[in-house]
């Protein structure tokens, strides 16, 4: 395959690096620095996939991010990616794509039939046709639809690639390499200011690259290859290529998107493949330049018709011609220097302008090389099928509503220029109010919100001489704010082309009895006709035309459309463009992986995961791990071929008989001291504090200030001023932080400092009827007994040299301790129990087995105070204080709160003693009644009752302990279960807690 | 993402703090008699002003610090952080 419309010389390609890849199936050649795009136009390819709605075949018609048609999907599997613009993507051995939104191929699509049917699909046509019936939606119509409609095709695999975040900061952010960008940080960085400067292309220099001028009497693309090399060697300034600057964020966030590794051959290995930046600059300068608008005629997205300057990039970076009979159709002079190009590369364009005459140094230099121009003509259609072949132009009429001859001239491209719109998204974004600048027809930014500055064209300032000055004046001004340093750098002198008055017509009107269609947004597939009628149709406000007629909406938020749209509206409703005004520009002004958006927060990485200092000795012990909140907890420790439900019956029944020791490292612990750290807990908990002696622990319970239970836990009193509190391993955290808000925003009268300790002592709670004994060889110079260490007791102990604390507290309802070390010496603590555990049967156990245990001795977790409950609903209110205020307590005479026939807690025992009761089911009183059927309380918890052997839960229920005894249902839809069950009381075993004073 | 100057540690990113709502709240006293309404309004009723806002935010992953901040809650513009016993 020979590049035919390639040239020999010209351009910033590498001739002597060939380069293969496949598009659509069929092998083709390209060099190194082209796109996708370049490369197949070089092989005179210009269909690249069907238009949205219509299928109509679309070509190229830009050569950057403005790109509305040419999306495809590259490479497959695992790697595949969507949406994929063709303009954006570096050529690259290998490199494999196929166009989107067709079927079976690009050339023959079947979708097409909706091109003929078009006069049934009109704007909003979804909305009117697909309204009823509503259950056709799911089933029918939205299927079709998206296969229809479908853009590209998502991957099924996981992401193989690696994606990284970096966080950055910088005086100044300087957001394109164009001429006044490259004044701007060159300015900046001489001056002192630690400057970014960002590049969404690979190559620098923006229009410098394309245009004929000179900067310091040098070329255009030599001054910015200078300047480039001369800011990369700075110390204080980032240089970067491939980069997006794609969302402009509240106080100057910047966020950026660098592509790092699909355009290398040979890749490094630890290469990610996108990076995404959140750079703080103190200012920003955008100089993101200005896009050619496209002008509006007959069947103008055709295959071969495009920007005229995408057609001068593609020859002049790329030396690629579009065409070699090509029409330059024009409102301006901008097209004429497209025209000399294709002259000066033996090609003879025929210029069409609208305007009645133009004298400006460009057009006598194309008048100069003998340019075919027609002036006051227009093109009212075209033709050609997969490309375009032929144009029908004529003279416009002096009011320009009709044409007064029309003849066919053939050609193989158009290059079409209806002025530039400022790429003005990232004022837009900071919060900067457009204005409509009347003389180039577009909106500019107006006034900053934010520390943000346009420059050059993206300001409508269109000569190279403006955007040096500004870029210059800008980059010394902003960073001088900030270095104060006065480092004024000389503005060097340019020569360009002059050009006259541009025209502002730009949507050519019908011949008569034509019904052309002239395409306005060639992503959304929204044309002239569909703005019309959505405005018939009454749509008045510009967003709402939008979303009707989708214009400006998906991947292309309206780049090239936008302006036409809104001078559409406009002209049809008589006002004037800035009345319309325009619609929001959201980031990303460029699609963006979601893998970068994601980085390295993925899978495991996803959330930090937190393990007890014991961790390697459960895994080393068989532990199957459940997630508690961050953390990992052993969840039962596996034997042979166990279930879940064996397991931890076995272990639990371990506990009840003989003695069991489980890791609970996790639960929250603060330190709090102070001298007046008990009037804060006798503030923060519901029951008494000011008593409670050194050496002793206290079960409390804290509520909200709306009076629903917040947490519970026991806090033990180490010193007069010292108290160690333990939480829920679930509110360990917002614990905290209600401690601190109270003593720093409420209470700042009150000495106290709370402290979390969580992380800093491992925990292992020993517990059953052997438990002292076990306790008595691991402490034997402390007195362990009944009455040397009773319930609710706290002591200071030596464990064979480490300091250790011993707390007699119980969770599970058996005679049990808690004892702490330094977490470093968690797996000495661990070891030393289990070792000498072992004749009196030790076995370590999981939270499941916990869960059992707590469950049937009806102590409440975190499936009853789950932020509905109130203490009386838990049967916690006899802790509830009647002599002192604490926080919650004057909500607790609120009517819903007093009122009879709350749901409280009770146990449920299943009749036929064998079927466990699903967690979530609910208790009704009639297991056949209609439905809604009135549902009397919930399941909150279930275990295997090891006291009893048979299922027992705990039920949030009404009127709550009034119906011991009643024989109701327990029903779960989703388990398709109805299981008759008797209400008990929730202490379903050792009601009266004799074990854990034993 | 604001970027809030912590008045213990400077300027940080957002995402290191947490939001407490309204500065200018005062808690009841412990103990005082006062009208259902009264506590109504402390525990379930804000002010949610479209301008100028002086809030609590949390230095939750830095000092730990709680602190007042004058905020623009539709421009989020930050016109003053402090202490909470100085004056915002
Ligand atoms: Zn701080």
């Amino acid at each position: 395959m020979t590049q035919k419309y390639r040239l020999d010389k010209g351009g910033f390609i590498k001739r002597d690096k060939k380069i293969s890849f496949k598009f659509n199936g069929k092998k083709y050649f390209g060099y190194e620095g082209d796109t996708l795009a370049s490369a197949l136009l070089a092989n005179g390819v210009h269909l690249v996939g069907r238009s949205f709605k219509y299928h109509r075949p679309r070509g190229f018609i830009a050569a950057g991010v403005d790109e509305p048609n040419a999306k495809v999907q590259l490479y497959h599997g695992a790697k595949t990616e969507p949406n994929a613009v063709a303009t954006e993507v570096e050529l690259v051995e290998g490199l494999i794509a196929k166009s989107q939104n067709c079927f079976p191929s690009v050339s023959f699509d079947f979708g097409e039939i909706n091109n003929f049917l078009s006069k049934f699909f009109p704007a909003g046509f979804y909305y009117k046709t697909f309204m009823w019936p509503k259950n056709f939606w799911y089933k029918i119509y939205e299927p079709i639809i998206r296969k229809a409609a479908g853009l590209g095709v998502a991957p099924l695999k996981p992401d193989p690639d690696r994606y990284e975040h970096k966080f950055e900061y910088c005086d100044v952010l300087v957001v394109g390499s164009g001429p006044s960008g490259l004044a701007s940080a060159l300015a900046a960085a001489k001056n002192g200011a630690r400057v970014i400067i960002a590049e969404d292309k690979s190559r620098f220099g923006g229009s410098l690259l394309t245009d004929e001028v000179t900067v310091g009497n040098k070329k255009g693309k030599d001054w910015a290859d200078e300047t480039i090399e001369q800011l990369k060697i700075m110390p204080n300034v980032v240089v970067k290529n491939r980069s997006q600057v794609f969302g402009y964020y509240d106080h100057n966030m910047m966020v950026m998107f660098e592509r790092t590794k699909d355009h290398l051959e040979f890749p490094n290995k630890y290469t990610p493949r996108q990076r995404l930046w959140y750079i703080r600059a103190k200012e920003v300068v955008a100089s993101t330049g200005s896009m050619e608008r496209p002008l509006v005629f007959g069947n103008n997205d055709r295959p071969g018709i495009m920007l005229s300057s995408a057609a001068k990039e593609y020859l002049r970076v790329y030396g690629v011609l579009v065409g070699k009979k090509p029409i330059i159709f024009t409102n301006n002079d901008s097209a004429y220097e497209t025209a000399i190009d294709f002259k000066k590369n033996g090609i003879n364009p025929i210029v069409i302008d609208i305007r009645e005459n133009s004298e400006s140094s460009v057009i006598k230099e194309a008048k100069n090389l003998k340019i075919d121009i027609r002036f006051s003509h227009a093109i009212a259609n075209t033709r050609g099928h997969l490309r375009v072949n032929s144009a029908t132009i004529g003279k416009l009429n002096e009011q320009k509503t009709n044409y007064q001859s029309l003849e066919d001239i053939s050609c193989d491209c158009i290059c079409v220029s209806g002025n530039w719109t400022p790429t003005v998204h990232l004022a837009s974004q900071s919060g900067n109010k457009l204005k409509f600048d009347e003389n180039i027809n577009a909106f500019i930014p107006n006034q900053s919100r934010q520390n943000e500055t346009t420059v050059g064209s993206a300001k409508g300032s269109f000569t190279l001489k403006k955007s040096l000055e500004e870029g210059f004046n800008k980059g010394f001004e902003l960073s001088n704010k900030i270095t104060k340093k006065n480092i004024k750098s000389a503005i060097p002198t340019s020569n360009e082309r002059s050009n006259g008055k541009q025209n502002k017509f730009w949507c050519m009107p019908l011949p008569k009895n034509k019904n052309y269609k002239r395409c306005v947004d060639f992503q959304n597939d929204v044309y002239v006709s569909d703005i019309e009628l959505a405005i018939r149709e009454g749509f008045r406000s510009i967003e709402h035309v939008k979303r009707y007629t989708t214009l400006g909406m998906a991947t292309d938020q309206g780049k090239t459309s936008n302006l036409n749209g809104l001078q559409l509206v406009s002209s049809i409703e008589k006002k004037i463009v800035p009345e319309v005004g325009h619609t929001t520009f959201r980031p990303p002004y460029t699609p963006v992986t979601i893998g970068a958006i994601v980085g390295r927060e993925v899978g495991k990485y996803y959330r930090p995961t937190r393990k007890s200092p014991i961790h390697a000795w459960h895994e080393k012990n068989n532990a199957v791990f459940v997630d508690a909140g961050l953390w990992l907890r052993p969840r039962y420790y596996n034997q042979g071929n166990e279930t879940l439900h064996e397991a931890s019956k076995r272990e639990a029944f371990n506990v009840r008989n003989n003695v069991g020791i489980c890791d609970v490292t996790s639960l929250g612990k603060i330190d709090i001291k102070g001298s007046d750290s008990a009037e804060f807990l006798n503030r923060v908990y519901t029951n008494a504090w000011m008593k409670l002696p050194v050496g002793k622990a206290r079960y409390g319970v804290m509520l909200r200030e709306d009076g629903i239970v917040f947490d519970d836990g026991t806090t033990t009193r180490i010193s007069e001023n010292h108290f160690h509190m333990t939480t829920t391993t679930a509110q360990a955290v917002n614990v905290l932080a209600h401690l601190e808000y109270y003593l720093q925003v409420v209470w700042p009268e009150l000495n106290v400092n709370v402290l979390s300790t969580t992380e800093q002592w491992a925990g292992a709670a020993v517990a059953g009827p052997n438990s002292r004994s076990l306790l008595e060889k691991l402490f034997p110079d402390t007195d362990v007994s009944n009455e040397g260490l009773p319930f609710m007791g706290f002591k200071e102990a030596d464990l064979f040299g480490v300091p250790a604390r011993i707390f007699r507290i119980s969770f599970s309802g058996e005679l049990a301790y808690e004892i702490n070390v330094e977490s470093g010496y968690g797996i000495f603590m661990w070891e030393k129990i289990m070792e000498i555990g072992k004749e009196m049967g030790i076995e370590p156990y999981g939270t499941e087995a916990l869960s059992t245990l707590r469950i049937e001795m009806g102590h409440v977790a975190g499936s009853e105070i789950d932020g509905r409950t109130i203490s009386s609903d838990l049967s916690l209110d006899g802790m509830l204080s009647k002599k002192k205020d604490f926080i919650g307590k004057r909500s607790l005479n609120r009517k819903a709160f007093i009122e009879t026939g709350r749901e409280k807690i009770v146990g449920v025992v299943p009749l036929d003693k064998k079927t466990m009761i699903p967690e979530g089911s609910h208790i009704v009183v009639d297991n056949k009644a209609s439905l809604p059927n009135p549902k009397l309380g919930h399941i909150s918890a279930s275990c295997w009752s090891v006291e009893y052997n048979n299922p027992f839960s705990l039920a949030i229920l009404k009127d709550g302990k009034q119906r011991i005894g009643e024989k109701l249902y327990a029903l779960s839809p989703l388990k398709s279960k109805s299981i008759p069950v008797e209400i008990v009381s929730s202490h379903y075993v050792d009601p009266t807690g004799e074990r854990v004073r034993s | 993402m604001l970027e809030i100057k912590c008045p213990y540690c400077g300027k940080r990113s957002q995402n290191e703090f947490s939001y407490g709502g309204d500065a200018n709240i005062k808690r009841p006293e412990l103990g005082k008699e006062i009208s259902d309404s009264e506590w109504d309004n402390f525990v379930y009723f804000r002010k949610n002003p479209r301008g100028k806002h002086s809030e609590l935010w949390h230095h939750v992953a830095g000092c730990r610090q709680w602190f007042k901040v004058s905020r623009d809650t539709s421009t989020h513009e930050i016109f003053k952080t402090s202490k909470l016993n100085e004056e915002l």
